[in-house]
């Protein structure tokens, strides 16, 4: 066990995260939300994560510095679930340093909070994951099928999820208390920019292609009346479109004071009494 | 829909549920993936997938982002997919149907998100002195009993709805006399409209983001006008 922690703890900057300790970390990571609640957050999920890392200590599992470190790492922490990944490399790598006094290590556990969640959310939730869905929706209206279409978007969203929390892992580990910097990659910094405009033309070109696949050829009286128009044999989806945008124009003014889906839920319980008492 | 069915169809909702926050998040409970799992579970994966694709077009708008409290598409999308594969009547009315027990489904999911999380949170509480003390039982312990937790969420929050929303559906289907073509269209311009929504309030900050969304909507009008 001394070997362990002697190798671990003798040159991280050039050595990496054994692997064995590495593959353990990653897997624990994919469950660093199970027990997520409002008061401590991923705290315990972190804790959870790190722990194999923290074996090499002295004295291993029984060791006082083992049990003091996992009683830190345990507490209240908030990020995005993947990017938690460069909080657990770098304090796994804080811890087995020894360097650093214990109130040191919880103040820059709490400074690495913001940066990690306000970054994930915009990179992750508000870029990655609208732009998979998109693709996947565009991959349905050009005609693909129930196998295409799901495998698509898994393998296309997993690719950046998994590579995020690898990327996430490494960098922690090899820059430690000085993995600031390193948000400063462009993947990071522009990504998000990059992303937001994908997923601004994908949903201009997807909404079209997808409606008109849902719709297929209509009977709607009016669908074959503007069927004679020059719009052609989709004119019905172009006025679909047309209505969804004045619909949508009114969802983003109200942006923060309606959900959008409840006000989906709203119409789609309107059109269903209304199916029922006619 | 026999009770083998109904278990079949939980048992899926639980796994999906899971994977929406607790584990791996790998999204597999996108309503695309979802439903479509659903539909093939009940024989008819391309059913599943044209009620997955109106769920993700509503869900696209939802972000899981940490504390806010938000509609769970994981089971959700399980019971759209279920409730329409296994319809007894008109497609159209069943899709109509099976949205909306989707959509409650969806909302009642996130209010069984909350109470789980304040149920870790109190068994978080209780095991704080043996967490100050470093014990790693009680850190596997609470992070197990929380993914055990969820999957029992996920569990019992689909069969539930099944076991209401299939007969109530059956129903609804035979009095429903609403013209199909119709609803399906209104159905189309309200995800889409969510969908597009949601997009706008995501990237319209972006530098020339919405001409990109204008660009990207010529080209697919112009690809449907040469079809």
């Amino acid at each position: 066990m001394r070997n362990a922690a002697e190798r671990l703890m003798s040159t991280p900057d050039t050595r990496p995260l054994p692997f064995l300790t590495g593959a353990r970390i990653f897997v624990r990571m994919l469950a660093v939300q199970s027990s997520w609640n409002y008061e401590t957050m991923l705290g315990t999920g972190i804790g959870f994560s790190v722990e194999p890392a923290l074996r090499a200590l002295p004295g291993g599992r029984q060791g006082v510095p083992y049990h003091a470190a996992l009683a830190r790492e345990t507490h209240y922490f908030n990020a995005h679930p993947y990017l938690a990944a460069v909080a657990v490399g770098a304090l796994a790598r804080v811890e087995l340093d020894g360097a650093m006094p214990p109130a040191q290590i919880e103040r820059f556990r709490i400074a690495l909070c913001g940066p990690l969640g306000s970054v994930g959310d915009r990179l992750v939730w508000a870029g990655w994951l609208p732009f998979t869905v998109l693709v996947a929706l565009l991959a349905y209206g050009l005609g693909a099928g129930p196998v295409l279409v799901p495998v698509l978007f898994l393998v296309l969203y997993n690719a950046g999820h998994v590579a995020l929390r690898i990327w996430g892992l490494r960098t922690g580990w090899r820059h430690g208390m000085r993995v600031a910097g390193s948000l400063a990659t462009p993947i990071l910094r522009q990504g998000p920019e990059y992303l937001a405009r994908a997923v601004m033309a994908l949903c201009g070109l997807a909404l079209p292609l997808a409606s008109a696949r849902i719709l297929g050829k209509s009977n709607m009286p009016i669908a074959v009346i503007a069927r004679q128009s020059v719009l052609g044999p989709h004119a019905l989806v172009f006025l679909l479109l047309a209505i969804a945008a004045l619909l949508g124009v009114a969802l983003v003014k109200l942006h923060g004071r309606v959900d959008g889906w409840r006000v989906a839920l709203l119409i789609v319980v309107l059109l269903a009494l209304h199916s029922v008492a006619t | 829909m026999t009770l083998s069915m109904i278990l079949a169809f939980a048992l899926l909702g639980a796994f999906l549920g899971l994977d929406v926050v607790s584990f791996p998040q790998a999204m597999v409970s996108r309503p695309i993936v979802a439903s479509t799992l659903a539909g093939t579970l009940g024989g008819s994966a391309s059913d599943g997938l044209l009620a997955g694709v109106f769920l993700e077009m509503m869900a696209l708008e939802t972000l899981p982002v940490g504390a806010s409290r938000y509609p769970e598409w994981g089971t959700a999308s399980v019971v759209g997919g279920a409730l329409y594969v296994s319809r007894t009547g008109d497609a159209t009315s069943a899709l109509l149907f099976a949205m909306l027990g989707a959509m409650i489904t969806a909302w009642v999911g996130g209010w069984s998100m909350y109470v789980l999380r304040r149920l870790n949170g109190r068994w978080t509480k209780r095991a704080l002195p043996s967490l100050e003390v470093g014990n790693a039982r009680i850190v596997t312990w609470l992070q197990m009993r929380g993914i055990a937790a969820d999957l029992t969420r996920g569990f019992v929050l689909t069969a539930l709805a099944l076991a209401l929303l299939v007969p109530l559906t059956a129903i609804a289907i035979a009095q429903g006399h609403g013209d199909s073509a119709t609803i399906r269209a209104v159905l189309v311009a309200v995800a889409a409209s969510i969908a597009g929504s949601a997009a706008w309030k995501l990237s319209h900050g972006s530098k020339y983001g919405p001409w990109f969304f204008v660009g990207g909507l010529a080209l697919g009008c112009a690809m449907l006008l040469r079809d």
